[in-house]
């Protein structure tokens, strides 16, 4: 069953992609998580507004349809700017910068909303106490809010991060060479279409199996002090 | 932006939503009936009732539901078995593949939850429910199961939402959905704003639907809880 004619480099290749896409992404969901969950959290009217216009619309609408807009509207827009600049020829956006974009501003809605409940499950009492100390506003950011929130974050971050990697798998339409795409090619060229998309199933199941462990134990080193989680 | 496009083509979405709607509908009713004994199994103590659903459950919740579709819809045409059998008339449909593939992936989900909703069957109920004299399947029936709903309630309404937003791949397949419908115009008119943001806002307004009808199920379903007025 598992004879690949060949095509097992070519997959781990477009594997290797899916995890840089997935990582990249991940990246930017976490720095827009952060600056959105503050926005949300802020005195600021109008950032309060952004970042709830932000999570609603994102979590409203489906990835794909998303990534679509992103990928043939950016483009598009790129195109007009390029125009009105004065340009001849508008730069091309390449697939893996826009799937990469695209999957990191949606999945930055859905980190907001954990990384805010994080940030309120942190007690006033200790960032007064900072205060107090006479630290800023950026020593008391990364001395006591970040260290003590990770642990209410990670349960929510880890649920995020599952779904993120699986959404990677979407990026192939819009003509990113990842590991679906290539298992698709092998499939068509070899008539043995199930068997690769087995493969690239398998795939993803190996990174999901890796993540969830790597959560578990993350998890367990931040609660490190306190009762474990009970179920 | 012109929208004149859209109101020209507006058939060609309400076709789409139709579909989408029929999707996701059938998928999570059919779904929600096979993982009622699924999770019942998930919490027997015998690992071999317990076993092969925890696998199917893993498989499909640690994949993209895009692999599972295309290894349905593309996949079985790979068996000479499957080609010559009546099962092909199926496999061959793309809207029965996808029917198929949604299915089994909203089964697992819910099925998870289920099985964690069970779990935490509050013991005293139970107690109560043996007092009572109740055999197995009627406590099932009475007491796990209502209690064990209510429960999932909150996170199964993010399952159906995340159910609407996976069958927006439905058209990689060749069904027109609402997110086809959208590439279809965008391809024609080559005006992705307008296409995209159209199928956007029917896909807002459906999710908001769902989020309104769980907040009713929910104050209905929670009734006994509410602080009493009068």
């Amino acid at each position: 069953m598992f004879n690949l004619y060949g095509y097992g480099p070519s997959i781990l290749e477009g594997s290797w992609l899916t995890v840089k896409v997935a990582l990249l992404s991940l990246l930017l969901a976490v720095v827009l998580g952060m600056v959105g969950a503050l926005a949300k959290l802020s005195a600021s009217r109008s950032a309060r507004l952004v970042a709830g216009v932000y999570t609603t619309v994102i979590r409203g609408v489906p990835d794909l349809v998303l990534m679509l807009l992103i990928f043939f509207g950016g483009q598009m827009l790129v195109n007009d700017l390029s125009t009105a600049l004065g340009y001849e020829t508008a730069p091309d956006i390449d697939p893996f910068t826009a799937g990469a974009l695209t999957l990191g501003f949606i999945y930055g809605a859905y980190m907001l909303e954990t990384f805010r409940g994080a940030i309120l499950s942190v007690p006033a009492g200790q960032l007064e106490a900072g205060y107090a100390y006479g630290m800023r506003k950026h020593q008391v950011f990364f001395r006591i809010l970040l260290p003590q929130m990770i642990r209410h974050a990670l349960p929510g971050f880890g649920n995020n991060w599952l779904v993120l990697l699986k959404s990677t798998a979407l990026v192939s339409v819009i003509g990113l060479d990842d590991m679906v795409r290539r298992a698709g090619i092998a499939g068509r060229a070899t008539q043995k279409s199930f068997t690769f998309y087995l493969v690239a199933a398998l795939g993803f199941l190996v990174f999901t199996t890796i993540s969830i462990i790597l959560l578990r134990w993350a998890e367990k080193r931040y609660s490190l002090g306190f009762a474990p989680r009970t179920h | 932006m012109n929208f004149g496009i859209i109101i020209d083509n507006i058939d060609l979405y309400l076709q789409g939503l139709w579909m989408t709607v029929q999707l996701v509908s059938l998928s999570l009713a059919t779904g929600l009936v096979l993982a009622v004994p699924l999770a019942i199994l998930a919490n027997s103590n015998n690992w071999l009732l317990r076993g092969p659903v925890w696998c199917y459950s893993y498989f499909f919740r640690g994949t993209p539901l895009l692999v599972q579709t295309f290894l349905i819809y593309y996949g079985m045409g790979q068996f000479q078995l499957i080609k010559e059998s009546i099962l092909w008339s199926v496999f061959r449909e793309a809207y029965w593949c996808a029917l198929i593939a949604f299915t089994l992936n909203t089964a697992a989900y819910t099925t998870e939850i289920l099985r964690g909703a069970i779990k935490n069957t509050p013991r005293g109920e139970i107690e109560a429910a043996i007092a009572c004299g109740m055999s197995r399947l009627l406590m099932i029936r009475r007491i796990i199961l209502p209690s064990a709903f209510r429960r999932t309630l909150p996170a199964y309404g993010n399952e159906v939402i995340f159910m609407l937003h996976g069958s927006s791949i439905a058209g990689l397949i060749t069904l027109v959905d609402l997110t086809e419908a959208a590439r279809t115009i965008n391809s024609r008119y080559l005006s992705p704003y307008e296409a995209f943001i159209t199928a956007g806002l029917f896909y807002m307004a459906l999710t908001f639907l769902i989020v309104w009808l769980f907040k009713r199920i929910e104050f209905r379903w929670f009734a006994h809880l509410r602080p009493r007025s009068g």
